[in-house]
């Protein structure tokens, strides 16, 4: 276990130094940046100031020699400062990291809360009209534009019925529990809808394949309740392939919660990331793809973990020595 | 989907509830948060817009375009003597202009806002290190003679007409900042308006700022040693929303009161958005400095042709765009000088509508033969053009398609080649890429004269390392000259008569195509009153004294 620990925290460290380079390179290659597109909306700046700014921001120096004074600051903990933000990138991200991490973590419980039972009881009721009303509802979830059904939520809620708050992260002035509640939810359930769709896909055919297994019939035939089988057998069977999907979502999730916090203005990690991309921000930009690369990294480990739990059959050690 | 949730905001009208009543707070919605706060770096619309309730410049344009002072007692002037001409060190033509603070302008510390701020000031703005954007004034004063805490005159190297805005230095608090300048290399980071933003002697405008949220809100309460009228509200809250539906959903909500038309929604969404909320908003276009146009590429061979430059604009019929798109609320651009602004001559030459005058010049400029609708030359050279802008544009894209068809009836040939912004700017415009036609929009000042992107020596190229955006690459001595003395023949009727030149050259030269001067739309609730949009670079917010509750 100590080994394969290992083993995956220097293959992540591997994989957080190439992504780094790549998205430095790839910023990097962007036509323009922001002094270019500073002239366009300021008549007073000369090309004489353009050129002195660049200076300033090191961006007349070369890619190479920048990622390389970077990498050099990085390793001693210095990530530098954040040109969007006025800020040292690390608070900027510090910040965001709560407020991502609260609407990513509730909306993958309420996801999977809501995804697991409703997937089980579909495979159970196949082709019944429960299960042709869950996979509508499905196809809904999995289709519908998240802006759209943003946009949606804000109009229904806080325009016509008046119940929540059509943006932010707390009133201004307030900032109570209820208060913050009341603004996390239409966020929460947006993001949801988004991914539960999917999850409840796949927990039913993960379910329905799992239940034409020969050991279902096996225990069935011994005279297992199906309720026992269900919860006894086949589903720990089934969330085996769940655990995959959830942990590769975590990338997808980010990439709907870009889009769930334009619409609500919620002020988390995706449009923090969007933004710094798009305004050449090297310093945030690199430290927050390189957040939610190790999120990534790291959910695929827990899944890795989670395997062991839910099948005896896999041994991190084997895996740790190649097997 | 987009249908059902227009349809949707309409039902939601019928729910709102009544107007509001007295107000402490008013809450405003923006499209931009600023990157930063100190006055002096980097130009932005967010924060110039924020900073006007807490800051005063020397000199602004008001609503009616006039020039008045905010932080000084009185406009300097040649006539008057508080500016005068004098030759510099080298023998040049310079001058020296005087300024007085105003007696009761105060930090929000109490400390008063005096001569040692202006000198330290322009201490940071000459030191290449500091950060600020736009050095070129800093580095133009040769020296400041101080003659008590709050008179001061500046010495300059170089005379131009436009001495009044130009030094109007963004004066900084030297008490507070000075410790921030200690290694100026450092000081865009270590600046009080950082690190320190909330601090009261930053700020000496009717309000200063409490409170800021990162990329979500700005709160600005009453500055009590603010010496000017009282403003209404006791509490402003600028609000970054960037996605404009959600913006006007906000506003439908009540989460915010008003959308600021510095930076809110554009003039079509304003225009879906109006009938709808007409119950509870009023909706004011103002157009302004921000000119539309297409940039021609003179050093193309068929564009060179003065001729065909002309048929273009003959052959469009811009009013009705501004009526069919815009509902006239944009409108259209006979020259780059709003008619607006002063020196704006309404006898300068237009191109109205023409098709038939169109097709007679592209038939003495050679494009005779006709085949398959699309002219060609005596070589058998199709007229064919390329028309770019940026991608995602919607007005921009819309207009795209009406001038293809529109410039089809002529029988020239519109291939749409869009690029996005970043590219667009950052490379095919600067690097002058583009083959014949670049549509985007140019932001003035009034009466700014417009050397970057007009002079010859402006033409960006690999000699000069690309500078100057005077992107279509017009060459023309009568325009140079021009433009030389609009900056240093001051007095009004030759002035005049040189920007009448200006206007005149530029429309028979026609090295871009004026389309329209782009309008921002207020959504204005109906009790907010007082609010006067500019159409220039100065906000309303400069005048949040002035905003009250309707009663």
């Amino acid at each position: 276990m100590f080994r394969y620990t290992a083993e995956r925290i220097f293959q992540s460290l591997v994989v957080l130094l190439v992504l780094s380079f790549a998205v430095y390179g790839l910023i990097g290659l962007m036509p323009g940046d922001p002094i270019d597109l500073m002239i366009q909306s300021d008549p007073n700046l000369s090309q004489a100031d353009a050129q002195r700014l660049k200076a300033i921001h090191g961006l007349d120096r070369p890619l190479f020699e920048r990622y390389g004074a970077w990498l050099g600051n990085a390793v001693q903990g210095d990530f530098g400062y954040s040109r969007n933000h006025s800020q040292p990138a690390i608070d900027v991200i510090g910040s965001r990291i709560g407020s991502t991490g609260l609407l990513l973590g509730l909306s993958l419980i309420l996801a999977l809360a809501i995804a697991v039972p409703v997937g089980v009881y579909a495979a159970l009721h196949p082709y019944s009209k429960t299960d042709y009303a869950v996979n509508l509802a499905c196809f809904a979830g999995i289709s519908v534009p998240p802006f759209w059904l943003a946009l949606l939520f804000i109009i229904l809620f806080a325009v016509v019925l008046g119940w929540l708050p059509a943006g932010g992260m707390e009133t201004v002035g307030d900032g109570g529990l209820l208060d913050r509640i009341q603004h996390l939810i239409l966020p929460v359930v947006t993001l949801t809808i988004a991914s539960v769709g999917d999850f409840t896909r796949f927990m039913r055919a993960s379910m329905l394949q799992t239940l034409r297994q020969d050991f279902i019939r096996t225990a069935r035939a011994k005279g297992l309740s199906m309720t026992r089988v269900v919860t006894g057998h086949a589903l720990r069977n089934a969330l085996l392939p769940m655990v995959t999907i959830v942990a590769l979502s975590f990338g997808r999730l980010f990439s709907g919660a870009l889009i769930t916090e334009t619409m609500f203005a919620w002020h988390g990690m995706g449009k923090m990331i969007y933004d710094a991309i798009l305004g050449n921000d090297y310093n945030l930009a690199l430290i927050g793809l390189m957040f939610a690369t190790a999120l990534t990294l790291i959910g695929n480990f827990l899944a890795d973990i989670g395997y062991v739990w839910l099948d005896p059959r896999v041994s991190l050690s084997d895996r740790g020595r190649g097997a | 989907m987009l249908r059902i949730a227009n349809g949707l905001t309409i039902a939601a009208l019928l729910f709102l509830g009544a107007p509001a009543a007295a107000k402490d707070t008013l809450v405003i919605g923006i499209s931009q948060f600023p990157r930063n706060f100190n006055p002096n770096i980097e130009s932005m619309l967010a924060k110039s817009y924020i900073l006007a309730m807490a800051r005063r410049p020397f000199v602004v344009y008001d609503a009616d375009w006039k020039l008045r002072c905010m932080l000084c007692t009185e406009l300097p002037d040649l006539k008057k003597g508080t500016a005068k001409i004098e030759t510099t060190a080298d023998g040049k033509k310079g001058l020296a202009v005087t300024y007085t603070i105003r007696p009761d302008a105060t930090w929000g510390d109490g400390v008063p806002v005096t001569t040692k701020d202006v000198l330290f000031t322009w201490k940071v703005g000459r030191d290449k290190r500091s950060g600020f954007s736009n050095i070129e004034p800093y580095e133009r004063v040769t020296s400041i003679d101080v003659h008590d805490d709050k008179k001061f005159t500046v010495h300059v190297s170089k005379f131009t007409c436009d001495y009044r805005t130009r030094y109007s230095l963004g004066v900084l608090p030297a008490h507070i900042e000075a410790k921030s300048f200690a290694d100026p290399a450092q000081y865009r980071i270590k600046s009080a308006y950082e690190t320190d933003t909330t601090n009261p002697g930053l700020w000496y405008g009717p309000y200063r700022v409490t409170e800021v949220a990162s990329g979500s809100h700005v709160v600005l309460e009453q500055n009590p040693t603010w010496w000017g009228k009282k403003p209404a509200f006791k509490k402003v809250i600028v609000k970054a929303i960037e996605k404009t539906s959600a913006l006007s959903a906000n506003l439908l909500a009540g989460d915010i009161d008003y959308i600021a038309g510095e930076l809110g929604l554009t003039v079509d969404e304003a225009l879906a958005f109006a009938p709808r909320a007409k119950r509870k908003f009023d909706t004011v276009y103002k157009s302004g400095l921000i000119y539309e146009h297409i940039d021609l590429n003179l050093d193309n061979p068929i564009l060179k042709d003065r001729r065909v430059r002309r048929a273009l604009l003959y052959a469009i019929d811009r009013e009705a765009i501004s009526q069919q798109l815009f509902q006239g609320h944009q409108p259209v651009a006979h020259g780059q000088t709003n008619p607006l602004d002063t020196v704006y001559d309404p006898n300068a030459p237009k191109y109205p509508y023409d098709l038939k005058k169109a097709r007679t010049l592209l038939i003495e400029a050679g494009w005779t033969d006709i085949r398959g609708g699309i002219r060609h030359n005596a070589k058998g050279e199709r007229l064919q053009l390329d028309l770019m802008t940026t991608a995602g544009n919607k007005s921009r894209e819309l207009i795209q398609q009406v001038l293809q068809s529109q410039w089809r009836q002529a029988g020239i040939d519109i291939r749409i080649r869009n690029e996005p912004a970043r590219v667009f700017f950052g490379e095919t415009v600067s690097r002058r890429k583009f083959r014949h036609m670049a549509m985007y929009a140019w932001i003035s000042a009034p009466e700014g004269v417009p050397r970057s992107t007009l002079h010859s020596t402006m033409i960006p190229g690999p000699d000069n390392g690309w500078s100057g955006q005077n992107y279509p690459g017009l060459a023309n001595k009568a325009m140079d000259k021009a433009l030389d003395d609009a900056e240093t023949v001051c007095e009004d009727k030759p002035n005049r008569a040189i920007w009448s030149d200006l206007q005149r050259i530029y429309a028979e030269e026609l090295p871009a195509l004026p389309l329209y001067f782009r309008a921002n739309p207020f959504i204005l609730p109906k009790w907010l009153k007082g609010v006067k949009p500019t159409g220039h670079q100065f906000s309303t917010s400069l005048w949040i004294e002035d905003w009250r509750v309707a009663k």
